[in-house]
């Protein structure tokens, strides 16, 4: 019986010639991470377990991204915990402020998740780096600390949903349309502890910053990782972000499914027929195409986070709001992923742009996505946002309300005042 | 014995504990906002062994460690579930918060009601009711971590 791509990754790292579904193993890990509110739980765990030392200080990373620049006095002290740590155990992968990007955005651009690595972080997004071909799968604290003293995490092998791709994406759809169309049929439970692994000939039409909104976003149907099939434009973008670091020493391994693996379910996706899409509140599968929306006015917009902070994001951002004004008290906050990604939004005129258009240019942060800070809603608040999920009060008060979209979508809201159709603009 | 919460379905780790109080990680902290973007009533009403019971997908969304240790420092001393979203379960068993998966007892439980759980063999009492349910067994490699109390004594045994 063949395995998945995600399968083959799990039984190489667990020294197993083939594992099958539901079966537990203890697998090897290339990475394991955290930030800085699941870091300092971590960290406590960790030295209950009794462990002294973590077992590869390379392959730990902490990003401190979710209350920074400190927000407050009590995020200011795990955030110093965290430091502290960092440099008792010389973690080599550890981001200062001035250094960091939104943990998700960082890794990959850093070359430190390749295609083949078994990853976990202790942040529910951190399935984002199946779209480098790799194993990679959110956890929580304890499961980290573990694997900082370790090396190593018990799994259970998980069966597989395959979504076949076809065809290209027409001018305003992005990947973000593409996964929220995908959750909206199959459900927030609808992968629950199972993988994605997205493969065939649309493949190609997917840039790799619409493959890693995808693989962001899987745990939002409840999948335990999102996988995609390694093709040129992985091995180009790989080539691009090598790791300097040379005591790391990353080797990629491509993994491609065995023909007679075992699917339980298979969807084929055609790209050319999905709409720019928005998820309604409170859940991201609540999705109504762009054609649907009907008229939903908005107080603010939010372009950035782990889902949609790349380069492409912004770029279509600019392309948007170039030369425009965002609504009459519309507030307007966009956050790159990284600071490479912030520094190129300057050089290409993207930041003028966007003060000129009425914009907030930001520090890369996670802060609003999650209500943390830089964009908290009041009551009766309606915001459309690029990030990941609209759960009741998750960015602010109980009473607002959020709607995911893609970054096309949001700066074309942000002129118009409400839900708006970029292809109108 | 507990009295029951009774709470929808794809309750997320962001109304189980709201980001706004992640700055910290003292259990009983936590224990204080817990529930409270869905049920503001829930920190002023539970007791010590209540039980939550709720619909399908329990403990969605993100991963933090600090919705269970949240529920369990409220003292609640069981939550009931058809399914839990993956990262939850996981953080459960780590963190010793006991949960059961059953459908039955999910379906049928009522907010207010008395129940009765025995761990060791998956049968939940409802005493309101006079009605029994069984819940899945856990796979055996959980046994062993629920045997160790959770993921640091069983790390600690195993390093």
């Amino acid at each position: 019986m063949g395995m998945t791509m995600t399968q083959k990754i799990l039984a190489a790292h667990a020294g197993l010639k083939t594992v099958k579904a539901g079966q537990f193993i203890e697998a090897e890990l290339d990475i394991v991470l955290a930030n800085d509110i699941t870091g300092p739980v971590a960290i406590k765990e960790f030295q209950k377990m009794g462990a002294e030392s973590v077992f590869d200080k390379n392959k730990v990373v902490l990003v401190p991204d979710h209350f920074t620049p400190n927000k407050d006095i009590k995020a200011a002290e795990q955030c110093k915990m965290m430091r502290e740590f960092a440099v008792d155990q010389k973690i080599e992968n550890y981001f200062e402020v001035g250094e960091m990007g939104i943990e998700h955005a960082l890794l990959p651009e850093k070359g430190i998740v390749v295609a083949g690595d078994a990853v976990i972080g202790a942040d529910s997004h951190t399935c984002t780096y199946g779209a480098l071909g790799a194993f990679a799968t959110g956890i929580g604290s304890t499961d980290m600390a573990a694997g900082m003293a370790r090396g190593k995490a018990w799994f259970k092998v998980p069966s597989a949903i395959k979504f076949e791709l076809i065809g290209k994406p027409t001018k305003w759809v992005s990947g973000k349309d593409v996964i929220l169309h995908i959750i909206g049929m199959i459900g927030v439970d609808g992968a629950l502890y199972q993988s994605m692994e997205f493969m065939g000939p649309g493949l190609k039409n997917l840039s790799m910053d619409d493959r890693f909104t995808m693989a962001n976003m899987a745990i939002e149907a409840g999948a335990k990782n999102g996988i995609f099939l390694v093709d040129d434009k992985t091995m180009e973008y790989m080539k691009e972000h090598k790791n300097k670091n040379k005591a790391f020493k990353k080797k990629m391994k491509v993994y491609e499914p065995d023909k007679d693996a075992v699917y339980v379910e298979t969807y084929v996706i055609d790209l050319s027929k999905i709409r720019p899409t928005v998820a309604f509140p409170h859940l991201p599968e609540n999705t109504r195409t762009i054609d649907d929306v009907g008229e939903i006015r908005i107080d603010q917009v939010v372009i950035g986070s782990c889902t949609n902070g790349r380069m492409e994001d912004m770029k279509v951002t600019a392309k948007i709001l170039k030369g425009k004004k965002v609504a009459k008290n519309m507030r307007l906050i966009i956050f790159p992923g990284t600071q490479n990604i912030y520094l190129e939004c300057v050089k290409n005129g993207y930041a003028e742009i966007f003060v000129k258009a009425g914009a907030v240019f930001s520090t890369p942060t996670c802060g609003p996505c999650l209500g943390g800070h830089m964009g908290i809603l009041a009551a009766g608040e309606r915001a459309v946002a690029t990030t990941n999920r609209n759960f009741v009060g998750r960015m602010g008060h109980v009473e607002s309300e959020i709607y995911l979209a893609s970054p096309a979508v949001a700066a074309a809201s942000a002129i118009a005042g409400k839900i708006f159709n970029p292809e109108d603009l | 014995m507990g009295i029951v919460f009774k709470y929808g379905e794809n309750v997320d780790t962001d109304v189980i504990i709201p980001a706004r109080h992640l700055s910290t990680s003292v259990p009983a902290e936590l224990a204080k906002h817990c529930m409270e973007d869905i049920d503001a009533e829930f920190v002023n009403q539970v007791k010590e062994g209540d039980i939550i019971v709720a619909g399908k997908n329990f403990g969605c969304g993100s991963s933090r460690e600090h919705a269970p240790i949240a529920i369990k420092a409220a003292g609640v001393s069981c939550v009931i579930a058809p399914t839990f979203a993956r990262i939850f379960y996981r953080n459960s068993f780590n963190t010793g918060l006991p949960i059961l998966e059953c459908e039955e007892a999910a379906v049928k439980i009522q907010a207010g009601d008395e129940v009765e759980v025995n761990f060791k063999t998956g049968e939940i009492r409802n005493t309101t009711k006079g009605e029994t349910y069984q819940a899945e067994p856990f796979p055996e490699f959980i046994s062993k971590i629920i045997a160790c109390d959770g993921l640091v004594n069983y790390v600690k045994n195993n390093l």
